[in-house]
């Protein structure tokens, strides 16, 4: 029986990391179902991008009233765990602060974790009343509404419980310090905590006890339930953000990219010496390449990494000048589309074991409307605005691309600019001959 | 170039004039189609061609064998024309053995310096706001003038130069060389706000909304109070002034290209 609470929560440990994995291996699996791209650019340069934007929140502070606050969140989220490894530690041997050994910098740790907390707890209490009371426009668009809304409202709870937790379980500790209780040896600074215990006074040794270990407990509990609540979350940026700006386009943003299947159809069209009914050639027998993109299958597993990063904050559409305009296009929307469409898609193979049965719908259309896409002006503001590399703009062109080139589907006012530039090589409908004309003026 | 006296047409020669002469310029100067065939932008491009003549700078057009870079079709969606484009007006370009260009547009800028590279078209790209800073630092273009001294301008970033590449400085050196007052909008460089013609959107309606983004752009330059609203792109140009007509205000504010700026008797 001494042995049931380490038993107990080694069936904690091993359920949460288990189901977290399983999870992981089901946003791989998904991930792969988009185009292999190749990466171009040097390395090193991905991994300054990470290390810089990523690690270092260096587009965080573009705005620097969220992004100072996100920085203590997640400072405070990053150094807080290294106090979760003693409670793993703690939880699987029964021991009590199995690091209190180190003294002074002990002290110095458990201050700066409590110092932390607080910080923590006031930045969550800020971004939830600029949510709900400042109700900043770009947390109130339309596809903000439903699921999106409560996620991003519950994420601040979890993690306002669970900083409230530590400290209820340090104050708590801290007490039973005082008290001379067995098992509490004096360990650690408790410059926040200090506070809360001073309302714990007069509670009986006992109590503090169950209030000590009654924290503690639910405490690694929420932590273990919050790493699977990442997968159904926003949130999973935390992870993500890290691959996502490594994978990120090296390239100018100007420069979006020549397609390859399309390079082989004009080399051969240029090719005087090609034979128009010659047979494929070996190897090359399957269905020709599609242009672009309808479904989620067709993105490249970049575009597909950045839709599971994207953590819905709206800066993208906010400096959108279409969104600023009162048009239906979102930036965020269509990364929130992607990742929504991507996921039905996983579940849809689930169901089939493995095997991909059409089920009738696509990216295109069933989530992302025409409107939107022709709303566009393709200016890179989104790209820009991201605060971890993503790129809405790619996949707002992939679309275009198939509805143009797979359907024709152009607006017919572009589809005259195109005429105009396969007849006289400019989007109006001028002579070519006439392209000197402006010296003589 | 010796400058022309009887007319500027004389001083602005062709590759293939170039060509059969045995001569290669520093520069192709790349027209573009709103270059060519706007009546706005053709002004922006005489005062660019008035600009390299004053220089001394050896440039040549391309003139009729010019053709669409494909920019619009591409952001539109159709690659296949846009490869098409691009590979014709390669085989042009390598003909003639072209090495440098200086663009007006930002879109043919960008999709000449970015995207006919992986097409077999390298070459080194500037857009004119970068060789007209080059000109003035390397003392082969004085900035006398003086029009614009203590004017009020701001410069609106063209998506295609500013975030697409990068290009945020050189025109804004140019236009403190003139002595002027240069006043920022809120949303500038990194953050500027698009015209609205970016992404073939110049050649159709937009969709439906409550404003036109030229005419949300026109009132943050408007808050500057400025004399001037620069501007570095044909297109960029056209929404501007559009904007500032919907505004009434084209009696008292200008819309200019930055080599219109550095003219010293603009048309």
């Amino acid at each position: 029986m001494a042995y049931l609470p380490n038993l107990l929560f080694l069936l904690a440990l091993v359920a949460g990391i288990g189901f977290f994995a399983r999870n992981v291996r089901r946003l791989i699996r998904n991930i792969r179902l988009g185009r292999e791209e190749a990466l171009e650019g040097p390395r090193s340069q991905r991994w300054k991008n990470m290390a810089r934007i990523a690690l270092g929140q260096g587009k965080m502070v573009v705005r620097p009233v969220s992004g100072f606050m996100h920085i203590i969140v997640y400072v405070g989220f990053v150094i807080i765990n290294i106090e979760v490894l003693e409670i793993v530690i703690d939880g699987l041997f029964g021991t009590h602060r199995v690091f209190a050994f180190l003294g002074r910098p002990y002290d110095f740790l458990i201050g700066a974790f409590e110092i932390l907390a607080l910080g923590v707890i006031v930045a969550v209490v800020v971004f939830w009343l600029r949510r709900n009371v400042l109700r900043l426009q770009r947390f109130w668009k339309p596809e903000m509404k439903g699921w999106p809304k409560k996620d991003a409202d519950w994420i601040l709870y979890i993690e306002l419980i669970l900083m409230s937790l530590f400290l209820t379980m340090n104050a708590a500790d801290y007490s039973l310090q005082l008290l001379g209780a067995e098992h509490y040896p004096l360990a650690g600074a408790f410059p926040v905590s200090q506070v809360i215990a001073g309302w714990m006074q007069g509670l009986s040794e006992a109590s503090l006890i169950a209030v000590e270990r009654v924290a503690w407990w639910l405490h690694i509990l929420g932590i273990l339930f919050f790493l699977n609540y990442l997968y159904y979350s926003k949130h999973l940026h935390i992870l993500l953000a890290f691959p996502n700006t490594w994978f990120a386009k090296l390239r100018p943003k100007g420069d979006m990219g020549n397609l390859e299947s399309v390079k082989q159809e004009v080399a051969l069209m240029m090719d005087p010496n090609a034979d128009p009914f010659a047979a494929a050639p070996a190897g090359e027998e399957g269905p020709p390449a599609k242009f672009g993109a309808s479904d989620v299958m067709d993105l490249s597993q970049v575009q597909l990494l950045a839709a599971y990063t994207c953590t819905e904050c709206g800066r993208c559409t906010s400096e959108c000048p279409a969104n600023q305009t009162g048009k239906k296009l979102s930036p965020r929307k269509i990364m929130m589309d992607t990742r929504d469409r991507l996921e039905e898609v996983g579940r849809h193979l689930d169901a089939h074991k493995g095997t991909w049965e059409p089920d009738g719908k696509q990216l295109l259309d069933d989530y992302i409307s025409r409107e939107e896409l022709w709303a566009c002006t393709s200016c890179n503001a989104c790209v820009e605005a991201c605060p971890v590399s993503i790129d809405p703009l790619s996949i707002i062109m992939e679309l275009r691309r198939y509805l143009v080139m797979e359907q024709s589907a152009a607006p017919s006012e572009l589809n005259v600019m195109m005429s105009n530039i396969e007849n006289n090589g400019a989007p109006w409908p001028f002579n070519q001959m006439d392209r000197l004309n402006w010296k003589e003026e | 170039m010796e400058e022309s006296t009887t007319g500027q047409g004389q001083g602005v020669p062709t590759m293939a004039e170039m060509a059969a002469a045995g001569k290669q310029p520093e520069v192709l100067f790349w027209v573009g189609c709103a270059g060519s065939f706007d009546d706005r932008a053709k002004k922006i491009t005489r005062a660019f061609v008035k600009l390299l003549q004053k220089a001394g700078v050896s440039f040549a057009v391309l003139g009729t064998e010019e053709s669409c870079t494909g920019d619009p079709a591409k952001r539109a969606g159709n690659e296949f024309l846009f490869q098409m484009q691009a590979a014709t007006n390669i085989q042009v370009l390598n003909a003639y053995g072209v090495r440098k260009i200086v663009a007006t547009c930002p879109h043919c800028f960008n999709t000449l310096k970015n995207e006919y590279p992986g097409l077999g078209g390298d070459y080194e790209v500037v857009h004119h706001t970068q060789l007209l800073r080059d000109l003035i630092r390397e003392g082969r273009l004085s900035v006398e003038g003086g029009s614009f001294r203590g004017k009020r301008i701001t410069f609106h970033d063209p998506c295609y130069l500013g975030r697409a590449n990068g290009v945020y400085e050189a025109p804004r050196e140019i236009i403190r060389e003139l002595d002027a007052d240069l006043v920022e909008m809120k949303n500038c460089r990194q953050r500027g706000l698009c015209c609205g013609a970016g992404g073939a959107q110049m050649f159709k309606e937009a969709e439906k909304g409550t404003k036109e983004v030229n005419i949300k752009r026109t009132e943050e330059a408007l808050e500057t109070q400025p004399e001037v609203i620069a501007a570095a792109c044909p297109f960029c140009n056209t929404m501007m002034t559009d904007g500032v007509k919907n505004k009434e205000k084209e009696h008292h504010i200008q819309v200019l290209d930055i080599a219109e700026l550095l003219q010293d008797d603009p048309e």
